[in-house]
């Protein structure tokens, strides 16, 4: 088993009225000095056996058909931790491997 | 003439789509989105709703859908189809237009009755309006805003591919107030606004839908 992460986010020049929301809601709850926020789409997909180049290409092309919307937003792959870590410790693992593929 | 409407989960304006097609003077028939079958139609309407719940995207998965094959490549060889609402969201999410819609930028679900100008009077579901004439149609919708690169919406304009545009305060934040658009050969278009719910006086704010539904049968009928 191998888990691939895909984060989808709205282009920087579109503009995304949920961030504006959750942003504005910040001040009333007295969090002070958040000067913008973007809410994006977090995608955790498990592939059977090998994280080949191939499986990896092809969650690219997952992305692109179905997860995001190549107009609006953009998207990253990283692969995930693999075999055996099935603790769902995803958190704290992703920050450090997380590597872009090209589109 | 034989006018389909597609029925998703969650879809919530097919019926009145389909009185509209009987209003204009054709057939309405029912198709359903697991079908890999258009039944025959000349013709095809995807309503308005909330299909698919909007998951992912509104039209993301819709697009996927057994009928969506069948009308892409209908639609691919000329036949007339128009996208209401969740019906635009699914064309554009079909690459059958471009550009896309998104989240209105007030952030408020907008229902009104909505002043427009229809830009472009050749196309298959507007050859019926004079040319610029001004219209009021039932606008609802909570991701109506149409986004387009530059480029994209000077060639939509440079082409006369802007179908109807709103008049007024802008009420989603559309880029260049677009309330529709087609593709090029013009048998395609993608309108926010509901032409079905202004089809009678009795409910609504008057008739001035209906002429979508009448270019339609009469492009038919010249076809």
């Amino acid at each position: 088993m191998a888990r691939v992460v895909v984060d989808v986010m709205p282009k920087p020049e579109i503009l995304d009225p949920q961030g504006k929301a959750v942003q504005g809601a910040l001040p009333r709850l007295g969090f002070e000095g958040i000067t913008d926020v973007r809410q994006g789409k977090r995608f955790e997909l498990e592939l059977e056996g090998e994280l080949t180049s191939d499986r990896l290409e092809q969650v690219h092309a997952i992305a692109e058909t179905l997860l995001s919307n190549p107009v609006i937003e953009d998207f990253v792959v990283s692969p995930g931790s693999t075999t055996g870590s099935t603790t769902g410790s995803m958190t704290g693992s992703t920050t450090g491997s997380r590597s872009e593929v090209p589109r | 003439m034989r006018i389909g409407v597609v029925t998703f989960p969650g879809s919530l304006d097919d019926v009145d789509a389909q009185r509209a097609v009987t209003y204009a003077g054709a057939e309405p028939v029912a198709l359903w989105h697991r079908d890999h079958d258009l039944r025959g139609v000349d013709a095809v309407v995807l309503p308005g709703g909330f299909s698919y719940g909007d998951y992912l995207r509104a039209g993301a998965i819709s697009r996927f859908s057994p009928v969506m094959t069948e009308v892409v490549d209908a639609a691919e060889k000329g036949m007339p189809v128009l996208g209401i609402c969740n019906g635009f969201q699914i064309l554009c999410e079909s690459h059958l237009l471009p550009g896309a819609l998104i989240r209105n930028d007030h952030r408020r679900f907008a229902c009104l009755d909505q002043r427009l100008r229809i830009e472009n009077n050749e196309t298959a579901w507007t050859n019926e309006y004079d040319p610029g004439v001004e219209v009021t149609i039932v606008l609802k919708n909570g991701e109506g805003g149409y986004i387009a690169d530059e480029a994209t919406l000077d060639m939509l304009e440079a082409e006369g591919r802007v179908v109807a545009r709103y008049l007024g305060e802008n009420p989603n934040g559309s880029l260049r107030a677009i309330a529709g658009v087609s593709n090029a050969r013009g048998n395609v278009v993608g309108l926010m606004p509901h032409p079905e719910h202004a089809i009678d006086r009795l409910c609504g704010p008057g008739t001035d839908g209906l002429g979508f539904f009448g270019s339609a049968v009469k492009a038919l009928a010249n076809a």
